[in-house]
């Protein structure tokens, strides 16, 4: 008898995806299989992610599974719950993304002598990899498919391996990707211990007491930080995702971030228990900073795609600032405000996802038809391609936080939720709790910046190099993967009420709790905590945006039918009456920055060069002025350089021991031999 | 536990002169130039005998108004006319001492303040007066000066920070305990005067001796170096 | 919120909102005039405002040969967000159905909004000078932003809501009292207006071609019914903080009822405080010079730290 369950949709899932890498095995014999069957199989378990994402989400009980795979007597236990559906919606939305972007941007490979098959069957295992994390149901399982989706992200930042630049790269990051993932095992290893078994069944009843508990939420907090990058252990993001290809870095700062998220409010909210309130200041306190360092950061770069992976460092601070709300708010026993902050997390989460995915596209898009990377080269690309140009503004608002636009409603959420903060007991929480959001506040409006100068210098004004000055549009199937998650950035913006009910339901499922009044008075007003507290009605606010565009249309459209062949007049710019202007002339992306980095000053360790070439007649006039400025990050100084000298001078100490007389290595035999004898008598 | 907005009038003004002096510990960390410090020390001395007063009103301790005029005669008009007069002598009137870092002085600032709140909580529960609420202040207030003490340069705006410094605490005796016994009290105020007085003849011999008032340049009185 | 939903209440709030729109310019004439008074120079006219955009509005649009899509859009949408942001704060009626649409966040977020595509338009012709203001631009207006939510968070602390007819609702019920925390809050909000609004001594609306200029090199390029525009949500953005702080601050005579005593009362109490306000701004633009670029970042310090220790003396000291 066949039953149908949401859990044969994840298992089609990740057959589609490990069937597409098999395709892509011919790819490098036959180009033409990535464009019909490769991306297509990636596409079509994207869409069976987001269909087991809603059955998961519909209201039906967690679908438990096991597995014949791995050790035989070592089963792969599967659960698709709310959550996980949730993180399999979001993976499959990115995926759907990437596989409409895909055949267009790899068609670049195709004459190059990099292999397309591995390409494909790292993607692949990528995915698969990703899709099986956020359904696994015991440590064992976890942290294979863990490793499946460190080790082929691997291959994948080394990809362009004939740089030296990005093996180094991509070692960072695998060296990283190890040091976390033995963590993350220690901490499950905690709760094992404990509970008698690696499932995750077992683990919730391990009963640990607080100081095992502490533990284990601290190596998970490291394990699942280094993935998830927050700060000081964020360092590989900004090697490791610029040289990935662009749409590999779309899936890795959208979706691979997410899991370790995931997984650390698996481990938190779900495994562990009761919260202490002490955990929650701390990941307040990690976001808050991860936050501002990464918008800081991001503010000096003029790599558009290091840019973007420090604007991913810092969502990922605004993920937990809300996770941290969350468990003081728990800890303190108000689930109705603890729940708001899981979901503005968890919102948050969706909307970077979106958002990020989208930019990397963008600048995948550029990179490929504008040849360009750094921004100080590019200008004037709305020209050239207005429909990147759009989506990528689209891009920009959102992740700016701006109304009516999707990241707006989720750090609304997180300020609603730490207004809250009065509720609480403790004095000093009420104190810290508003700072952080100021905190929010600062690095969200330095984000939009950011994105002006992004987009400005990016998109507007004049070209600044030959290049780019005959850049194309991108294909169509690039086109259009960015139209969808702009749309869906739009439509998440714009519908906060639904979203904030389904994923009310994944807070039921793990906490017991869910919120109540955010959506009583329908779909129109969202009301987190009662109406009168306060209220957001996004569709009213686009409404009012788009009588202001509807008005720019009336006028646009009337003056072209009264003067039919004559659009507007256009002249030399005024520019206050100097000469005419050329690109030379714009402001810069390291000029848009110079206030920010006049007064942050001691935040960057910056090398700034001038080179000055005189004219040899007249030795106070300079012909040729260049300016180079890049940033250091202060982590190496202050952390990565301490730890290395740490183990070095730890190594010498260990390493005098090695004598290499044999006699020496015999005595340590015998002095272990009697030592454990010892022991165990 | 009544409503702030129940509270008679004079209970929430001396709350806001209590948030008015915490104002004027922050502004006087920022303050780099001499003569705006002391300046804003003579605010500092005219807020705290206001509020003097106004707990002697609400109160009615009597010897509470002495100390108010003491305070007024003293720390808002003595005392900063002795210090801007031997600036003046000394030239250093118009100098800048500049603020190490500002912006993380003021953050450690406002974290201090937080750290007194939450060091005072139980004290609260103890003591019914109405000036309990004030304590976590004067507390930060001694904490600000201390921070003030070690973060400045010069021995001028040191001996603000000093000055600063016993109005934390005569400020805390003021809302912890209505005020110490007045021999005490003229005891200390005596003491302060004497110690301007002090300082003021200090800086004349530091200056002949090594030619600064940078206080930094005091370490090349070490022996060692010699 | 469901009980003033109604068909009257909308289009009261309609007809405020209208009204709002319409009187702006005379705020800002006003402070202008009590300006000149001071300066010992003839003051405009009162309609001069309404001529300027009259005659703005009938002149030929311009457009430099690199500007884009983005450069004519954005006049309208920062025209649209200021009006926006207009609708939803309690002017002269405390409870409209508006401000349920967008709290306080919401309205920072709306004018963050009209501020970016304002900074687009200043970088998208490709002069130093656009480019110059909007970086300038930007850069304030994110210091500024950790001073505005400071307020908005003892507000709401306070009145345990973030809606803007809730809090003035609170105030008025509320027996007058002395809170230390509001007095910084105001003083805060004073300072980030100044700074958001581009005053004296921050940025001066009165000169061109300065090389401290913030806003107007921004809208160097703009020309015709672009920059009536422009400089109409620029008058619009003065008056909607110059009627934030007086109302949610100082909110009494404000109405609550449609009654048309209490609506003349509120009318003449509104004119009256913001007279007085902005007398009280062309005073100190009168007194204060304009300040160096690297001061301002210490200028909005001040304006958090009053922020913040209004918030801590909320917490500490009116913890009743």
């Amino acid at each position: 008898m066949f039953e149908f369950s949401p859990a044969m949709l994840v298992y089609a899932a990740v057959c589609s995806t490990l069937a597409g890498g098999f395709a892509s095995l011919f790819a490098d014999r036959w180009p033409a299989v990535q464009k019909f069957l490769v991306f297509p199989l990636l596409g079509l378990s994207g869409v069976v992610s987001i269909a087991a994402c809603l059955a998961a989400l519909s209201g039906a009980p967690a679908v438990t599974d096991e597995l014949a795979l791995g050790l035989p007597w070592l089963q792969w236990h599967v659960r698709l719950d709310s959550l996980s559906g949730f993180f399999l919606g979001v993976i499959g939305l990115i995926t759907l993304a990437v596989s409409a972007f895909g055949p267009g941007y790899v068609r670049e490979y195709s004459n190059s002598h990099y292999s397309l098959a591995l390409l494909g069957v790292m993607t692949a295992l990528f995915v698969a990899g990703m899709q099986l994390v956020v359904v696994a149901d015991d440590a064992f399982a976890f942290m294979v498919a863990w490793e499946l989706m460190s080790v082929a992200s691997y291959f994948l930042v080394a990809f362009e391996h004939e740089e030296a630049a990005n093996r180094r790269a991509a070692f960072l990051y695998l060296l990283m990707a190890q040091v976390g993932a033995i963590l993350i095992l220690l901490s499950f290893g905690v709760l094992a211990a404990h509970g008698g078994d690696f499932t995750f069944a077992a683990m919730r009843h391990a009963g640990l007491t607080p100081l095992w508990a502490a533990a284990s939420f601290g190596l998970g907090l490291l394990g699942f930080g280094m993935k998830a990058g927050i700060v000081p252990l964020h360092v590989w993001l900004p090697e490791a995702h610029p040289v990935a290809p662009s749409h590999i870095s779309a899936l890795m700062s959208g979706v691979m971030l997410k899991v370790a998220v995931y997984g650390f409010i698996r481990l938190v909210f779900d495994l562990l228990g009761d919260p202490h309130w002490s955990w929650g200041v701390v990941v307040l306190a990690v976001g808050s900073v991860t936050s501002l360092y990464g918008v800081l950061y991001a503010l000096v770069q003029h790599d558009l795609k290091r840019l973007l992976a420090y604007h991913s460092v810092e969502n990922i601070g605004i993920i937990y600032i809300g996770l941290g709300l969350a468990l003081i708010f728990f800890s303190a026993n108000l689930p109705a405000f603890g729940v708001l902050g899981l979901i503005a997390a968890l919102y948050h989460t969706l909307n970077h996802a979106l958002f990020k995915s989208l930019l990397f596209l963008g600048a995948g898009a550029l990179l490929q038809h504008g040849h360009e990377r750094d921004l100080e080269h590019m200008g004037g690309l709305i020209r050239r391609m207005p429909w990147t140009a759009l989506f990528f503004l689209i891009g920009c608002l959102s992740i700016s936080a701006l109304p009516p636009f999707n990241g707006f409603v989720s750090e609304w959420l997180t300020f609603q939720t730490a207004l809250q903060a009065t509720t609480l007991e403790s004095g000093v929480l009420r104190a810290v709790i508003p700072i952080s959001a100021a905190v929010l506040a600062l690095s969200g409006a330095l984000a939009a910046t950011c994105f002006v100068k992004v987009y400005g210098v990016a998109f507007l004004g004049q070209a600044r190099s030959r290049k780019v000055r005959h850049a194309r549009e991108a294909s169509h199937g690039m086109v259009l993967a960015q139209a969808v998650l702009a749309c869906l950035c739009l439509l998440f913006g714009v519908l906060p009420t639904t979203t904030v009910e389904f994923l009310s339901r994944i807070s039921v499922d793990l906490t017991g709790f869910g919120v109540t009044a955010a959506t009583r008075q329908g779909w129109l007003w969202l009301t987190p905590i009662a109406p009168e507290v306060a209220s957001y009605s996004a569709p009213l606010v686009l409404l009012g945006v788009l009588l202001a565009l509807g008005a720019w249309a009336a006028v646009y459209f009337s003056s072209r039918k009264r003067r039919l062949v004559q659009p507007l007049p256009r002249r030399d710019a005024w520019d206050c009456g100097f000469g005419p202007l050329t690109p030379r002339m714009q402001y810069s992306a390291s000029a848009f920055a110079m206030p920010i980095r006049h007064i942050f000053r001691p935040a960057w360790r910056l090398h700034e060069e001038k080179v000055r070439e005189m004219d040899p007649q007249l030795s106070t006039r300079p012909l040729q002025l260049r300016y180079l400025m890049h940033a250091d990050d202060l982590s190496w100084q202050y952390f990565y350089l301490p730890v290395e000298r740490f183990v070095q001078g730890a190594a010498r100490r260990v390493g005098r021991i090695q004598t290499g007389h044999l006699r020496h290595y015999l005595a340590y035999s015998f002095f272990t031999l009697i030592a454990l004898l010892w022991l165990i008598t | 536990m009544t409503a702030y907005a129940d509270l008679p009038l004079i209970e929430q003004l001396i709350r806001t002169f209590a948030a008015l002096i915490l104002v004027s510990s922050f502004a006087l960390l920022a303050q780099a130039r001499v003569v705006a410090a002391i300046q804003v020390f003579a605010w500092q001395g005219f807020l705290l005998s206001a509020l003097t007063a106004l707990v002697a009103w609400n109160s009615g301790l009597p010897h509470l108004y002495i100390s108010a005029v003491l305070s007024l005669v003293l720390k808002a008009l003595f005392i900063p006319w002795l210090l801007i007069r031997q600036s003046r002598r000394l030239g250093i009137l118009r100098d800048f001492d500049a603020v190490i870092r500002p912006g993380l002085t003021l953050m450690a600032a406002g974290t201090l303040v937080i750290f007194c709140y939450n060091v005072v909580i139980p004290v609260r529960e103890f003591t019914q007066i109405v000036t309990r609420d004030a304590i976590a202040v004067s507390l930060a207030l001694v904490m600000i000066s201390l921070l003030m003490l070690i973060t400045r340069r010069k021995a001028i705006t040191q001996v603000v920070a000093f000055m600063s410094l016993e109005n934390g605490l005569f400020f805390a005796a003021v809302t912890a305990t209505q005020g110490m016994p007045m021999v005490v009290e003229l005891g200390i105020a005596f003491d302060v005067l004497i110690a301007a007085v002090i300082f003021g003849v200090f800086f004349f011999h530091i200056r002949d001796s090594i030619e600064t008032l940078d206080v930094d340049q005091l370490s090349r009185l070490r022996e060692m170096d010699e | 919120m469901a009980d003033y939903l109604n068909l009257a209440g909308w289009l009261a709030a309609l007809a405020q909102t209208v009204l709002f729109v319409a009187i702006a310019p005379l705020f800002a004439n006003w402070v202008k005039r009590a300006k000149c008074t001071l300066q010992n120079r003839r003051p405009p006219p009162w309609l001069q405002p309404y001529r300027d955009l009259r005659r703005l509005f009938g002149k030929e649009v311009v457009l430099a040969h690199t500007a884009s899509h983005v450069f004519r859009i954005a006049p309208y949408i920062v025209f649209g967000t200021a009006v926006l942001a207009a609708s939803i704060i309690p002017f002269i009626l405390a409870e409209i159905p508006f401000a349920a649409m967008a709290d306080a966040i919401v309205l920072v977020g709306t004018l963050a909004l009209g501020r970016f595509f304002l900074a687009l338009a200043g970088l998208d012709v490709g002069t130093s000078f656009g480019g110059m203001g909007s970086s300038r631009e930007m850069t304030f207006a994110a210091l500024a932003e950790p001073a505005m939510l400071m307020v908005v968070f003892t507000l709401a602390m306070l009145a345990s809501s973030t809606n803007l007819s809730t809090v003035v609702g609170f105030f008025l019920e509320q027996p007058l009292a002395l809170r230390p925390s509001l007095l910084f809050g105001l003083l805060a909000l004073l300072l980030v207006g100044i700074a958001e609004t581009g005053r004296i001594p921050v940025d001066n609306p009165a000169t061109h071609l300065e090389l401290t200029m913030i806003h107007e090199a921004m809208i160097l390029e703009y020309t015709g019914r672009h920059l009536a525009l422009m400089e109409y949500a620029s008058q619009l953005k003065l008056a909607i903080y110059a009627v934030l702080t007086v109302n949610l601050f100082l909110p009494w005579g404000i109405s609550r009822t449609l009654d048309p005593a209490s609506v003349g009362i509120a009318v003449l109490a509104l004119t009256a405080k913001l007279a007085v306000l902005g007398a009280l701004l062309a005073l100190a633009e009168t007194l204060v010079a304009k300040m160096r670029l690297f001061r301002v970042p210490t200028f909005l310090a001040v304006a958090f730290t009053l922020s913040l220790i209004g918030m801590l003396s909320f917490i500490m000291l009116e913890g009743h």
